[in-house]
């Protein structure tokens, strides 16, 4: 596998991610918790999709599907024409290892590590050698903008410059979703702009898929579209300029 | 990805030195214990085989009775030797060096007014050959002394400082019970033997004179011989136990009423109670190294708790199951192969301190250094396994979300 969508992706028009009746419960009897009530969701290759909703309302749990973290009770997942459902715990680690980038709202960097070994993780996993890991590395810090910060360690980095970090961290792969939970809610609003302006910059730029989830309208506005989920459902959806239908 | 595996383990375990070092202070203690004894039992089992050599390797010793029995054994009830036996074995048993008849008893040893118990031994000049003892002053018997039953004596360095002090006792007359013997000759020190006997405390005189003027008998208590250089003692002891059962007229099926000991067997016999030794205080470092072992998983638990949060970022974005397993287990097994450096380091410093306190040899045993520690990479990995598989099984989601 490779970070580049392969042929069978490109016969798939263009979808990325294709949700059938995705039902994710927890717990069993009277315990049970309906996390997703049956989604259905398609994500076109180079979307920006914003997530938004209620805490409860399933978002982080469609994410942590989305991001083959979590597999769905039922209902069939397809990422880029791979049934997920039906990988094993190791096909999934693969597929987060290739074609799945991850940018959170606490960081969640190393810390006692640089800037520039958080960024070359991934790589090390992909059994990358030292050297290229490092050039791809650099190349990554460069783009956030943060190529001088590369030794710093994250307590050394304001909450901005760490998130960029991570960004980097989750583009060094070249993936072909990346998956943003509210990569905004730890920031002041100069420093949410940026990392915004950032996201949409490899969108645009680099056709790269975004899904972000968030609870501030200004955020979401950068995004092609955007979903409410309320209660396991998707509640309504919007085109960006659009009304809410 | 073993580099950086590795590497990830050594910064861990630097983050946390003081941690770390009481972790593996288990496998420190455990391994240094191990090369201490083992290094330590090995010295002394070569000082012990040295010392049998000086007392004649090649030395074999013919007694009545068999073999350790003790008092009122059979030692009692068989007859003792006499001179003919002494020269039948001379004369018949092929490879011998030197035969020397030898009885023994402890008597006090007066000079003026001091005194000094020892043991008395009548014995022919024979007796110095098979034992590979010169004298340090003086002379040996001549043969008319030793024909006669003179009353003449050959001390043992111990004797000769107790009954003179500095002065010299060349010429001198000594008492033994009540035969006065003048002191012709004085032996080297030969020191102790591994059994603690000091070897030089005693007193020879001609076996004639020991017989007519001390035993009251012709008796002969026991033969030394010594066996030519090249010459098996194996095959000497076969023929000496041949010819006794003959002298003796033991029939066929009978047991011996003598026992010929031969140095190797005392050899064997001391080395193997080092053995056991060694192989006892093994089992109590192996015990302490379970313990460090224990240590080590314990520490690596708190580690993966500690870094549950950690854990669940690597997972998240690639690392595999394995991945993270084996970041642990070379964390353990890197910490427990410290700890088995550090152990033979100072194991071997305990064993020189402990070699010079009990002035034993000091010799170096590679393979056991090695054997410790590789064991010490095993206990890492045995005890390490448990940890490292619960941090590959934690689910990345619930990782994440630790605090």
């Amino acid at each position: 596998m490779n970070g580049r969508p392969d042929a069978a992706a490109d016969a798939w028009n263009g979808v990325l991610v294709a949700f059938s009746g995705i039902v994710k419960t927890y717990g069993m009897g009277d315990a049970t918790v309906h996390a997703l009530r049956g989604i259905d969701l398609v994500i076109r290759r180079g979307e920006f999709l914003a997530v938004m909703g209620p805490s409860g309302s399933g978002k982080s749990t469609c994410m942590n599907i989305l991001g083959c973290l979590d597999t769905p009770t039922s209902g069939t997942y397809l990422f880029q024409g791979i049934d997920v459902g039906a990988l094993s715990r190791e096909g999934r680690a693969l597929l987060r290892r290739h074609r799945l980038g991850f940018v959170f709202q606490g960081f969640n960097l190393l810390n006692q590590s640089s800037a520039l070994e958080n960024v070359e993780l991934p790589l090390i996993y992909r059994g990358l050698q030292p050297r290229e890991r490092r050039r791809k590395a650099r190349e990554a810090l460069e783009a956030v903008g943060l190529l001088d910060r590369q030794s710093h360690t994250p307590g050394e980095l304001s909450g901005g410059q760490q998130q960029r970090v991570a960004i980097a961290r989750a583009m060094v792969i070249e993936p072909a979703l990346l998956l943003a939970d509210e990569p905004t809610g730890n920031l002041d609003s100069g420093s949410s702009r940026e990392i915004m302006e950032l996201l949409t910059a490899f969108n645009e730029d680099r056709g790269i898929t975004i899904v972000m989830v968030t609870h501030d309208g200004n955020m979401a506005a950068y995004a092609n579209r955007t979903i409410h989920f309320l209660d396991g459902r998707i509640d309504s959806e919007v085109q960006n300029g659009d009304e809410p239908t | 990805m073993i580099r950086e595996t590795l590497l990830l383990a050594l910064r861990a375990i630097r983050r946390n030195v003081l941690r770390s070092s009481l972790t593996i202070l288990g496998i420190v203690i455990g391994v240094a214990s191990v090369i201490a004894m083992v290094t330590l039992g090995g010295g002394a089992t070569a000082q012990v085989s040295s010392e049998i050599a000086s007392l004649g390797s090649n030395m074999l010793q013919v007694r009545p009775g068999q073999g350790f029995h003790g008092p009122g054994g059979a030692r009692s009830a068989a007859p003792s030797f006499d001179r003919k036996d002494v020269e039948a074995i001379r004369g018949q048993v092929y490879g011998l060096e030197a035969v020397a008849p030898v009885s023994t008893a402890g008597l006090q040893a007066v000079s003026g007014n001091r005194n000094w118990s020892t043991s008395v031994l009548g014995t022919t000049n024979e007796y110095f050959d098979v034992r590979d003892w010169p004298l340090g002053s003086g002379r040996i018997f001549g043969e008319g002394e030793l024909r006669s039953g003179k009353a003449v004596c050959i001390l043992g360095t111990t004797v000769g400082r107790e009954l003179f002090g500095d002065g010299d006792p060349l010429g001198a007359s000594i008492r033994l019970e009540k035969l006065a013997c003048t002191v012709i000759g004085i032996l080297a020190s030969k020191g102790q033997t591994s059994f603690g006997q000091d070897q030089d405390d005693v007193v020879i005189i001609p076996l004639r004179t020991f017989q007519r003027r001390i035993a009251g008998s012709t008796d002969v208590e026991a033969v030394y011989l010594s066996a030519l250089d090249g010459v098996s003692t194996t095959s000497v002891k076969q023929d000496i136990e041949g010819l006794m059962r003959e002298r003796r007229r033991i029939a066929e099926g009978k047991d011996d009423d003598f026992h010929v000991r031969d140095m190797q067997e005392i050899v064997t016999a001391l080395t193997g109670t080092t053995r056991v030794l060694t192989a006892l205080l093994g089992a109590v470092a192996a015990v302490s190294l379970l313990v460090g072992g224990i240590g080590i998983m314990n520490i690596m638990l708190v580690s993966v708790t500690e870094r549950t949060r950690e854990i669940g970022i690597r997972l998240a974005i690639g690392a595999l199951e394995r991945d993270v397993l084996l970041q642990f287990l070379i964390e353990a097994v890197v910490l427990s192969s410290f700890g088995g450096i550090f152990g033979i380091l100072f194991g071997l410093l305990m064993a020189l301190a402990g070699a010079r306190a009990m002035s034993v040899p000091f010799i170096l045993n590679p393979g056991i250094m090695v054997v410790a520690f590789l064991f010490s990479v095993a206990i890492g990995v045995a005890f390490g396994y448990f940890p490292a598989r619960r941090a590959a099984r934690l689910d990345p989601i619930d990782a994440l979300r630790h605090e």
